[in-house]
């Protein structure tokens, strides 16, 4: 009985294959079905981005279980040639298998480092597979551990802080200026896709007030429509400049669009109140002498990519320390993995009825005072018998059960009913249990499947 | 003991402002942030004790020394440095109020105070009320003053693009400019009434006197008479604002120790 991870990712294949071999949302109840039916394999999951394809599942045996899963992509698309993606493959198998599944969803394994799309699409490849009874015991405990290991990351580390795209960057510096955008007004000169964003960003963020000037003014109105803004003249957005607090500059003209005279009679204006100026447009359209004007902040597309790029290694410097948790969690349940082997199951058990049987005979023995030999043997083997008729039966359920594809249930149910985890002094079931109760409660609607 | 209070005051206070300046200049580590913290805190647990076993033994509340007007010049700023703290989460403002608080303390206890057998004529309540507003209102002229600078210092990362550990752990801009503005607005009110209570007080008393001390005060409330006005007509804000707080508080800090120094009057601490 192992965990094994099959996929593939945006290092390993490129999109023309991630694109053939993902499997989409309509496809994915029939996927599990099929993966299920495989022999050998007692568990599955499938989780499709765009990113990655990856299928994780508990097998009998590790080799045939890769090769079961490789079948199962040809299957998923015979139209291309195995040759075509299998160097793409990557292939992990027990601890290295859960330590990917741990970093994945930490986000570590991402194009973006520390990207939070990710956690929420694994959680739904986990419900996914639940209501499909496609995973069992391990997997669930294994991906249950993995989102709590995300939260544990997410909060522990600073992974996940700082703008690693230039929209968010631009974002980012404006709250630094402003403090709160609520009320705040953007003026957006010219299109452009990371313009756009941008707009879109600030207007999550609170931009209450969009205005909106191209050369073509039918642009302007359709943009105008689609932000909820207001579109201007290009003739006449100068007038409106005192009025902007955030201005967003991204046109295809050859000179400077905005000067120095633009901006020094806004902010007279605008009675010294601080400008946010922001020129995503090459060749630049905002005189970078605007900068020298106090209370202006310009930033041009250059010197937000280095904040990107600053940022991005930050990242991976708290990558490192994600990892760092990552192991300690691992062997958090690879004790826990251990604890479902079988032979320590049948030896606690009956280590635990022997405990029992002892010390209820030397209890009896102290209240009865002198026995005869004859007499506290009968006793003795009286209460072994006892005991060995009770076990006899759960001990060879166990031991033939262990080899079925329920396995790990039995075993983790007998661990639980005779309590034999009590030694332990951190069972992973116990522990994490406060961690995981807010990932059931909130985004997990199926904890009876 | 209350040498020994005074002294674990002053002893948190050094550690508090060492705690704050490594915040500052370390990146983002919780464990000094509140280190820092709960350093400070004792500091003003202790400061607190101290004033008030020192206003009981000597019966009367004593803010006309010198020395005594600094140490309740740093309470008082440090508590609103706490205040701040929990109202708005502006850690980093206790970087630069602490240094100024340990600086109060220090310089109240090694400028140059001569001893006077204490005046009768000083130990009158208005003269109490008008001492404290007018402490009151440096403490908020202080802290215009530490978001001045805080101000200035973001900035110029913000302008020069230089997006250290700094510039993430200070506050945005225009957080900054609307703390001055209150700070200011506040300490304006203070120093009024304080000016108000002291010219209704020593009327019984006297006249005004031309003591260089009234000369300055009224400078300063004029100063930032002028600056509030400014604010709403011809828009003094921002880096201006920042400029004219740190102006307006080196006129405080000279009114207040200064003008000990080169003249000596009525108003003189004793």
């Amino acid at each position: 009985m192992d965990i094994i991870v099959v996929g593939l990712n945006h290092r390993t294949a490129p999109i023309e294959i991630r694109e053939k071999l993902s499997i989409s949302d309509a496809q994915l109840r029939e996927a599990l079905i099929r993966l299920k039916s495989c022999h050998g394999i007692d568990e599955g999951l499938i989780l499709s981005t765009c990113n990655r394809v990856e299928v994780c599942a508990v097998v009998q045996q590790v080799q045939t279980g890769f090769q079961r899963i490789k079948e199962f992509f040809e299957d998923h698309h015979s139209g291309l040639s195995p040759e075509a993606w299998n160097d793409c493959l990557y292939l992990f198998s027990g601890d290295e298998a859960i330590r990917h599944i741990f970093r994945v969803a930490s986000s570590l394994d991402s194009m973006v480092v520390g990207e939070p799309q990710i956690l929420g699409q694994l959680k739904e490849a986990f419900d996914t597979a639940l209501h499909q009874k496609a995973t069992g015991v391990i997997l669930n405990k294994v991906f249950r551990k993995a989102i709590s290991v995300a939260k544990r990351v997410r909060s522990e580390t600073r992974i996940a802080e700082n703008a690693v795209s230039i929209s968010f960057a631009a974002v980012e510096l404006a709250k630094k200026i402003f403090g709160r955008l609520e009320g705040k007004e953007v003026l957006l000169v010219g299109t452009g896709e990371m313009a756009e964003l941008a707009v879109r960003h600030l207007g999550d963020n609170g931009v209450e007030k969009i205005m909106i000037t191209t050369r073509n003014f039918d642009n302007a109105i359709d943009l105008a429509k689609r932000f909820n803004g207001i579109p201007l003249r290009l003739e006449e957005f100068p007038r409106y400049l005192a009025e902007a607090d955030i201005l967003i500059c991204s046109t295809g003209a050859s000179h400077y669009v905005i000067t120095e005279e633009h901006i020094d009679k806004a902010i007279q204006r605008r009675k010294n109140r601080p400008i946010f100026l922001i020129d995503i447009s090459v060749p630049r359209n905002i005189d970078p002498r605007v900068n020298r004007i106090d209370n202006v902040f310009l930033y041009d597309i250059d010197d937000l990519q280095l904040i990107v790029d600053a940022n991005v290694e930050g990242r991976q410097k708290e990558a490192l320390k994600a990892e760092g948790i990552i192991s300690d969690e691992l062997t958090v349940i690879d004790r826990w993995l251990r604890s479902l082997e079988v032979v320590p199951t049948l030896t606690a058990l009956r280590n635990k009825a022997e405990e029992i049987r002892r010390l209820e005979v030397n209890k009896f023995l102290s209240k009865m005072g002198e026995l005869s030999p004859e007499q506290r043997e009968t006793l003795e083997g009286l209460a072994a018998s006892i005991i060995n008729k009770l076990l006899h039966s759960p001990l060879v359920a166990l031991k033939d059960e262990a080899r079925s594809k329920n396995g790990a249930l039995y075993i983790e149910a007998a661990r639980r009913l005779f309590n034999l985890d009590k030694d332990l002094p951190r069972h992973p079931l116990r522990r994490s249990s406060d961690r995981e109760d807010d990932v059931d409660s909130g985004e997990e609607p199926d904890s009876k499947a | 003991m209350n040498l020994l209070f005074f002294k674990i005051t002053l002893v948190s206070y050094f550690l508090g402002t060492l705690a704050f300046l490594a915040y500052l200049l370390a990146g983002k580590k919780e464990s000094l942030s509140r280190f820092s913290l709960i350093i400070t805190g004792i500091g003003f647990l202790f400061h607190t004790i101290t004033l008030l076993t020192h206003t009981y033994a000597a019966g009367y509340v004593s803010l006309t020394r010198l020395f005594d007007a600094m140490a309740f010049f740093a309470w008082a700023l440090v508590l609103v440095f706490l205040l701040v703290e929990y109202r708005f989460r502006i850690h980093v403002l206790g970087s630069f109020v602490l240094p100024l608080a340990l600086i109060s303390m220090l310089s109240g206890a090694v400028l140059p105070t001569e001893m006077h057998s204490p005046d009768t004529t000083m130990h009158r309540a208005w003269v109490y009320m008008h001492t404290a507003l007018a402490l009151l209102g440096a403490v908020a002229f202080a802290i215009a003053f530490l978001v001045g600078v805080m101000y200035l210092i973001q900035e110029r990362l913000l302008k020069s693009k230089q997006l250290n550990n700094l510039y993430y752990k200070l506050p945005p801009l225009d957080l900054l400019d609307e703390l001055n503005q209150k700070a200011v607005i506040l300490g304006f009110g203070l120093l009024t009434m304080g000016i108000i209570i002291g010219a209704w007080g020593a009327g019984y008393v006297s006249e005004w006197i031309w003591d260089p001390r009234e000369i300055f005060s009224l400078a300063i409330w004029l100063f930032y008479l002028v600056v509030l006005h400014g604010r709403i007509t011809v828009g003094w804000r921002a880096k201006k604002a920042a400029y004219l707080a740190i102006i307006g508080f080196i006129g405080v800090i000279f009114s207040f120790v200064g003008v000990d120094l080169v003249w000596k009057g009525q108003h003189s601490f004793l």
